[in-house]
């Protein structure tokens, strides 16, 4: 303001501080609209995570909510389905990151210079642009008992077919191998590129020392693949919490409630035929997000760390 | 090039991996075979259990039965109309925060740059009760313009991300001599880095546009009923009305599925593009 005290006309006032003003004209929009849907959201859920809310307001706005501190997180603690749902996304977390390892041998495979490549590559790929809604019913019609492709397959090596989805055991699991399939096909597409870029010469180099295969991929390789093993790693385990919509399609957190995640319990307790316990609701996404912060943050420090060496 | 160019390798090895390359592919799509068969087999023929043989005969009546008897023609409208409208509202909000977060040097800079990054990831469901009151406390529940306005304020964090790093690799010198020229700022975006960021623009086009077409737990929260639900939505109340009517599910399936596919095959490159980036250094 001192200087626009000294410059009279407001143009020059402008024109001096036009670089200081024009980038927050620029982020106006989209901070209103990020920070209205996407920021504070996050503060309200925490605050609403400390009442009882059937999630109605009253024609002038107010609400019968009423306040019961952690009571929320008390029962939480209590709650099996709750134990189970975290169980599950354990589970989820760590099988879900076979698709790294899954994604980095197909591309392996397919990084080669035949005719048609192309195609295969692209081909190789076609699951992750399919809705997780149709994969989750692909899955379901593979899984299906007595005509599914798997359990006629599965009948056909043991003599006894198996209901993945109807088998509290196995369900999960069964959910999480349909996961995987667009997964793999992601974490590919991240090697594909990354194996495009690896340096010819050190490849050349080393081979002329002798190494090959396994030590290759190891020493050489995969050294030069870190970006994208650092990307697949975060998309990956980032899906893995994620995971709602198969959980929905295939078994709807059945049977028994052997398949619920976080998500998917969080969503049942909030906004489905179990009832309207936003609070409840809300408490069990703020678990999820305490959860997922530990990786955001690592994350974000990590990228912190690149863009400070990077000047 | 890793692995050894299969062009150096002994015939027998390579004639090996020529027949591997296609039996691999069919056993990696084999879901989806399985599905796309099913979707032409006649209901007579699941009915007589004849699951994976021949059809008998083709029965694409399944994909009219399909458009008839369901409103997957309104849903696929409603999809449409929640899909364009959010890629244009993206494109142009994260056009301008990629701009000042990737040209300007300010304080805040980073730490604004982090918290798009970072809210991009978080849970919906942490989400998802605030949104669901303040959208209908806007009159907008079941309508696709609620639906809309959350994807754009959503997809806004990670386009900001990426646009921010592609404006961050365009020359400076550029603008630095348009500023010595005494261009106006908003000029210098009109006129220099909109035109400079047409890839850009074209992969976070294709990939949102795969992302909300595909999007489904929003759809399911924010929209109820067959008037304004996406296909997503759409089929999952379907295939609870069409119990065991696997040609039907199946159908309705790859028609729910052919926008994003035909995106994807028409614009590969850009969708490619646009999901690793960062996959290299």
């Amino acid at each position: 303001m001192a200087q626009a005290a000294s410059e009279t006309r407001p143009k020059g006032w402008w024109r001096s501080n036009q670089q200081t003003i024009t980038p927050w004209l620029f982020l106006f929009p989209g901070m209103v609209f990020f920070g209205l849907y996407v920021i504070w959201p996050i503060f309200q859920s925490i605050w609403i995570s400390f009442y009882d809310w059937d999630g109605l307001r009253a024609p002038d706005g107010s609400t019968n909510a009423t306040w019961i501190g952690l009571g929320n997180y008390a029962e939480l603690w209590g709650d099996r389905a709750f134990v189970t749902s975290l169980w599950n996304n354990l589970w989820w977390l760590v099988l879900y990151l076979l698709a790294v390892p899954g994604g980095l041998a197909i591309a392996i495979f397919l990084n080669q210079t035949v005719r048609g490549i192309r195609l295969y590559k692209s081909l190789f790929f076609f699951p992750f642009v399919l809705s997780q809604v149709v994969v989750g019913l692909m899955f379901a019609w593979f899984y299906a008992p007595n005509f599914g492709l798997f359990y006629n397959l599965i009948e056909w090596v043991t003599g006894d077919g198996v209901a993945v989805l109807a088998n509290p055991k196995l369900a999960t699991f069964g959910i999480i191998a349909a996961g995987l399939w667009p997964q793999v096909a992601y974490c590919m597409i991240l090697y594909l590129t990354g194996l495009n870029n690896v340096a010819p010469d050190q490849v050349e180099a080393a081979r002329l020392d002798g190494a090959k295969g396994w030590r290759m991929l190891w020493f050489v390789i995969l050294p030069q693949l870190r970006p994208a093993t650092f990307i697949a790693v975060v998309v990956t385990v980032i899906g893995a919490l994620r995971s709602f919509d198969l959980v929905s399609i295939m078994t709807s957190g059945g049977p028994f409630g052997s398949t619920r995640v976080l998500s998917y319990y969080m969503y049942e307790q909030a906004l489905s035929e179990y009832g309207y316990r936003m609070g409840y609701g809300a408490s069990i996404a703020v678990v999820l997000f305490m959860i997922m912060m530990v990786f955001i943050s690592g994350f974000i420090f990590k990228m912190i760390r690149d863009e400070r060496g990077l000047g | 090039m890793f692995p050894r160019p299969i062009a150096q390798v002994s015939r027998p090895a390579r004639i090996a991996y020529q027949v591997a390359l296609p039996i691999a592919l069919i056993l990696w799509l084999l879901p989806l075979l399985g599905v796309a068969m099913t979707s032409i087999r006649p209901s007579s023929d699941l009915a007589a259990g004849n699951y994976f043989g021949m059809p008998s005969s083709l029965a694409f009546s399944n994909y009219v039965e399909v458009f008839t008897k369901s409103p997957i023609a309104q849903y696929i409208l409603n999809s449409f109309r929640v899909t364009i409208p959010t890629v244009i509202g993206v494109i142009v909000l994260s056009c301008m925060t990629g701009f000042a977060l990737g040209i300007y040097r300010f304080r805040s800079n980073l730490l604004v740059f982090f918290l798009f990054v970072a809210g991009n990831f978080v849970p919906a469901q942490i989400l998802m009760v605030p949104v669901r009151d303040l959208t209908s406390q806007m009159g907008l529940i079941n309508t696709t313009t609620g639906l809309v306005l959350f994807h754009i304020a959503f997809q806004t964090g990670f386009c900001t991300l990426f646009m921010r790093n592609f404006i961050r690799a365009l020359p400076r010198e550029l603008i630095e001599a348009a500023r010595v020229e005494g261009v106006a700022e908003w000029r210098i975006f009109w006129f220099i880095v909109v035109p400079l960021m047409r890839p850009a623009i074209a992969a976070l086009s294709v990939l949102v546009f795969t992302f909300i077409w595909n999007d489904y737990f929003w759809a399911t929260v924010l929209t109820t009923s067959a008037a304004t639900q996406p296909v997503t939505a759409g089929l999952f109340s379907l295939n609870g009305q069409w119990v065991a009517q696997w040609q039907l599910v199946s159908a309705g399936s790859i028609v729910a599925a052919l926008p994003p596919v035909a995106m994807f095959f028409l614009m590969q490159k850009h969708f490619i593009a646009g999901l690793t980036l960062g996959a290299v250094k």
